[in-house]
């Protein structure tokens, strides 16, 4: 949500400067970056760090209160109002087998596969994935082996809240809306493909978004003529949440989570 | 009791000196602590000033913030107005107190902030913005004796509780979806026609009574489909909707949804008419629908604001000191302003005096010819609908009424659009049955005095009334069917 | 702290002065909506009113996240499903007028059922999982509420229930004042003494929970549920009696809640109210009764505090208002609720094992509270 409403300032700010289309875009997306991660990184030392040690369900409450301020703070700022944003990128529709879809949405495609695919060379493939995982298996054992706990976090904090910055972007740029209080659903959304594909697993959150979404939309399109009209589309945010409980039923942990270790 | 009903946010010095200075009226007696009874004293011993605090609830946070805002600036621009003028009512000096409370659109919050304004001693209430929370406060003020106007509470289910003190300035969802389905299916001459609504208890109430009205003229609802809103994706609805060729799309919703599915009926190249009632008749719809709000429809209860007199002056008025109108504001001042007419007729501010005057008014406001039925429904009132054009929402009168039964010939004055017609013998109504034209013009009681009703829009007597159905009434003959 | 904690000792041991505290305390409650209703004002008692119906939500989710250390993040679900059935057999939406007595009752035990039906599948999942899926099933049982209008009309959808029969016993209607003995008693006062019994009810069945056996499996499961297991606890069960208990207070809550407003509509039971009575049990203090009971108090009466203090404070420190209150209000709201986190990790009122567990956790902050 600050991501969509920083780069919808920037790009207010640029549109009239007439910079070329993408160094405004480069620009807007550097911005709610850089101010999401300065947010992201502030939020984990005030909010969570200091609870690092307390009961499971005290960093929920402060995210909880964190939520809230963020979004009467953004709210203050950038007011009650819902904000078009503008449409600086030519978009053209496209047939391709009966579907339409715009050239936007074929670039936030590519965009999100790129960054998916960096996000998984981070994790996999570098010192710092490597300290990650260590320290979301085991804090205490990562610390044992020199890794600093607290720099990883943050840094997990930061390179979460860029991606969700560039998500917001591509949300309001898809959608040509931002407002202050679009980013709870999203979130909701978010946290439900995480626990769908399983946590703690790229693959799965990436499989989880695609099956959540696909669940959706295709609930929303087919159910309503399969069911006779009983379960139309008004049934739609159910449809996500039905196959996520039949699916934990059975695979507790996700679709290609791995085994919860006992207490965590 | 007289005015210690009246108090106001003046600090306990004020209301200490409130007793030195109204010592000549009749002697305030002393309110609970948190409301001090405060008519602050005036220099001369004549004119006592009173402040007359009125209640304004809308959502100020959360995702109808915007519309809550802008509720709240119609209110306070009525009562800056007011507050200019001066007014003596009752022998006093009344200055208005805007008392405006945030109920987040959730009904227990509107309960709360209800009971809040009624301990804080209000001579009047006007809101809530959402029904869902004015169907409750609205028992709450009933039993404290306080009038409420609504300026956008739609649900029928507002006046139909039987209580004396509940009024709006504004169609409810009944009048509007059948003006709207007929509308769209004999005017925009829509064979298959789509709905969505958002899930509230506005979006569904206009999409239902929408549906009623369609099928009830011959039209042909191909696909019945539902969003939320808080949702911003509608491509699985629209595609759907695009398979069944539908060729009007209604939305009954607001804005913030209605905007971008305008937006995405277009990138998915589904070619049809959109068509959305009052929550989607602002200027952040064509917004947010960018170039694809061009040609689309909406509908508004009452007359535009350049039409009526006064309006445009509001219009600009409110423009310079809030910005642009959002949506409710124009409701909100009229609400206001019924509210201060009754207190002027009744010569008191107290709730219970001016209370029988809320139902007798006959105020010519900036968004309509306001006068109550007995259940405190805007008395028949009238619809506008609107398209799009470069980039405005642009008023189509002559599109209302040409497709209608009761159409006018093409080239009468657009004025004589808004006096409907007279059931055939013309003589005085009595207000039940009036409401066989009632959509389409103010409506008119038994006259009371001639020249008043010259100035009601009068329509040419005489002229045979066009055979409509009987507008339902009351809950009995809505059969519950509103829902 | 030491102060109230010895006090709390010498009220165990001491029966005289356990029934004088009684007493005093009994005394306070039955006078406290007239002092209330006199000195702040009826929305105040309105305010009061609620917070005790959020007490009984918070004491039945205490039992669930508390005790039973299950995560529950759709608890309002059976509150709607306490106020729907209240609303739907009292009101002219179906012409029932079923008697208060009959209603709650059912509510309970509709609530609790549905309270099983959540438990059953989510008996396997743990942390985040479960957080999800009962997350995802009030949002369930909310949307199913509106949109439950068509075909068959049950629900009325989002236009919500109105004009639902208030609290009534035989001729007696809360609605309308009440007279006793010659003293004529407000509606709100009588709400409130309705619902403060029925709270009492509820902490009162609670502690004798706490203390049984099911609440010691309970405890034993929230620990560590694999050692319960081998010490004999049938976890299925006794998980499935947390979920079911729980939800019968939410169920009782909600056909109180119905009466009293007289009107429910699907918006009243969004995942915002699961997640205050969250907080209420978290904030403070999770597993403790007296802490849950003063988190349900604080969360409730706070907004309300900064609604009418956010105005005027900022009158008088600035002159003027600088911030919109409204937005302030809520922002004050996150803060406190991010403060008092941070400050009082295990809550405001913490049970004295958990505060134990807490601290033989850290030894940094025993080292700080010994300075």
């Amino acid at each position: 949500m600050i991501g969509a409403m920083v780069a919808l300032t920037v790009i207010k700010l640029l549109a009239a400067s007439g910079l070329p289309v993408f160094v405004i875009i480069l620009v807007a997306l550097a911005a709610a970056a850089a101010v999401c991660m300065a947010v992201g990184y502030t939020i984990e030392r005030i909010a969570y760090r200091p609870l690092r040690r307390a009961p499971k369900l005290a960093p929920l409450i402060t995210a909880i209160g964190v939520s809230i301020i963020l979004q009467n703070l953004a709210m203050l700022i950038w007011g009650r109002n819902y904000h078009a944003f503008p449409p600086i990128l030519p978009t053209s529709q496209h047939e391709i087998f009966g579907a339409t879809i715009t050239s936007l949405q074929v670039a936030i495609v590519l965009i999100a596969a790129l960054m998916m695919t960096g996000l998984i060379i981070l994790i996999h493939r570098t010192r710092l994935g490597r300290a990650m995982r260590a320290t979301s298996e085991n804090p205490p054992i990562a610390q044992l082996m020199g890794v600093n706990i607290n720099q990883i976090i943050s840094f997990t904090f930061i390179i979460g809240s860029a991606l969700a910055a560039v998500a917001g972007l591509m949300v309001s740029a898809n959608y040509s809306i931002a407002h202050y209080y679009m980013g709870f659903m999203l979130g909701l959304k978010a946290f439900t493909a995480a626990v769908l594909g399983g946590i703690g697993n790229i693959a799965g959150a990436v499989l989880g978004g695609i099956l959540l979404g696909l669940i959706e939309s295709l609930g929303a399109g087919y159910i309503g003529d399969l069911t006779g009209g009983f379960l139309g589309s008004h049934y739609q945010d159910i449809f996500a949440f039905f196959v996520l409980i039949c699916v934990l039923i059975f695979r507790p942990s996700g679709l290609v989570g791995e085994k919860v270790s006992e207490r965590a | 009791m007289q005015y210690s009903r009246i108090s106001s946010m003046t600090l306990a010095v004020a209301a200490a000196l409130a007793l030195i200075g109204c010592g000549q009226k009749e002697e305030p007696k002393p309110a609970p602590a948190p409301a001090p009874a405060a008519a602050a004293p005036a220099p001369e011993p004549a004119k006592p000033e009173v402040t007359v605090q009125l209640g304004h609830v809308a959502p100020l946070t959360g995702p109808q913030a915007h519309l809550g805002k802008d509720n709240e600036n119609g209110a306070r621009m009525a009562i800056d107005e007011l507050n200019a003028q001066g007014l003596e009512i009752g022998g006093a000096k009344i200055k208005f107190a805007l008392v405006a409370e945030d109920d987040q659109a959730d009904p227990k919050q509107g309960t709360i902030v209800a009971q809040k304004l009624v301990d804080a001693k209000v001579n009047g209430v006007i809101g809530h913005l959402n029904s869902g929370t004015t169907i409750p406060a609205s028992k709450i003020y009933f039993d404290a004796g306080i009038p409420q106007i609504s300026g956008s509470a739609t649900n029928p289910k507002y006046t139909q509780q039987g209580f004396a003190t509940a009024f709006r300035v504004m169609a409810n969802d009944v009048q509007q979806g059948k003006v709207l389905g007929e509308y769209a299916a004999k005017q925009m001459a829509g064979k298959t026609i789509a709905i969505i609504d958002d899930r509230t208890a506005y979006g569904q109430g206009l999409a239902d009574e929408f549906e009623k009205s369609v099928v009830a003229v011959g039209g042909k609802v191909a696909a019945r489909e539902f969003t939320n809103d808080k949702a911003t994706d509608f491509a699985a609805i629209l595609t759907k909707i695009k398979s069944k060729k539908a060729d009007v799309v209604f939305y009954g919703g607001m804005d913030a949804q209605g905007g971008p599915m305008a937006k995405q009926m277009k990138s998915l190249g589904l070619k049809a008419k959109f068509l959305t009632g009052d929550g989607g008749c602002t200027p952040e719809f064509i917004k947010l629908a960018g170039a694809a709000s061009e040609g689309q429809y909406c509908s508004l209860p009452g007359v535009p604001l350049d039409q009526m007199p006064g309006g445009k002056a509001f219009g600009d008025a409110f423009s310079a000191k809030y910005g642009q109108i959002q949506l409710y504001a124009p409701y909100v001042y009229d609400a206001v302003m019924v509210m201060v007419d009754s207190m002027k007729r009744a010569n008191s501010v107290e709730s219970a005096k001016f209370l029988p005057e809320v139902g007798k008014t006959d105020y010519q406001g900036v968004t309509a010819k306001i006068q109550f039925d007995d259940k405190g429904d805007l008395k028949g009132g009238s619809i506008s609908l609107y398209q799009v054009k470069d980039g405005k929402w642009e008023y189509r009168r002559n599109n209302i009424l040409a497709g209608l039964p009761w159409s006018r010939p093409p080239g009468v004055a657009p004025r004589s659009t808004f006096k409907g017609c007279a059931p055939a013998g013309s003589a005085p109504v009595p207000p039940r049955r009036r409401s066989k034209c009632a959509i389409w013009r103010q409506g008119r009681g038994p006259p009371k005095d001639g020249p008043r009703m010259q100035n009601n829009r009068g329509f040419p007597q005489g002229k045979a009334c066009p055979n409509l159905p009987a507008w339902p009434r009351s809950a009995k003959e809505n059969g519950g069917g509103a829902f | 702290m030491m102060a109230r904690q010895s006090l709390f000792e010498r009220l165990r041991h001491d029966k005289r002065a356990a029934i004088a505290a009684t007493v005093l305390m009994g005394l306070a409650l039955a006078v406290f909506p007239f002092v209330i209703g006199s000195s702040l004002g009826n929305s105040w008692l309105r305010i009061i009113d609620f917070a005790m119906l959020y007490i009984m939500l918070a004491l039945g989710l205490n039992i669930v996240v508390g005790f039973a250390g299950l995560l529950d993040m759709g608890y309002i679900a059976f509150y709607a499903v306490g106020a729907y059935l209240y609303a739907l057999l009292a009101s002219p939406h179906f012409g029932l007028h079923l008697p208060v007595w009959l209603i709650i009752p059912a509510g309970a035990a509709l609530a609790g059922l549905f309270g099983a039906l959540l438990g059953a599948p989510t008996l396997r999942l743990r942390g985040d999982y479960l957080a999800i899926v009962t997350l995802g099933f009030g949002e369930i049982v909310r949307i199913f509420m509106n949109n439950l209008n068509a075909p068959i009309n049950i629900t009325n959808g989002p236009q919500g229930i109105s004009g639902i029969d208030p609290i009534h016993l035989g001729g007696i209607t809360l609605a309308k004042p009440l007279t006793f003995l010659g003293y004529a008693i407000p509606s709100l006062h009588a709400y409130y003494y309705l619902f403060l019994a029925l709270a009492l009810l509820i902490v009162f069945v609670t502690i004798r929970l706490e203390n049984s056996r099911i609440g010691r499996a309970w405890v034993a499961i929230r620990e560590d549920e694999i050692a319960a297991k081998a010490c004999g606890i049938n976890t299925r069960n006794i998980k499935l009696l947390a979920f079911t208990m729980g939800a019968s207070f939410g169920g009782v809550a909600g056909g109180l809640f119905a009466g009293f407003q007289g009107f429910v509509s699907p918006e009243s039971f969004n995942l915002m109210e699961s997640v205050m009575v969250l907080c209420m049990v978290v904030l403070g203090g999770m597993g403790n009764i007296p802490g849950v009971i003063l988190g349900g108090i604080l969360l409730t009466i706070l907004p309300e505090v900064f609604r009418h203090g956010a105005g005027p404070l900022q009158i008088a420190v600035f002159g003027k208002i600088l911030l919109d209150p409204e937005a302030l209000r809520m922002l004050l709201f996150g803060l406190a609720l991010v403060v008092v986190m941070l400050y009082r990790p295990a809550g405001l009122w913490p049970s004295t094992t958990r505060r134990r567990e807490f601290r033989g956790e850290s030894a940094t902050d025993v080292l700080k509270e010994g300075e």
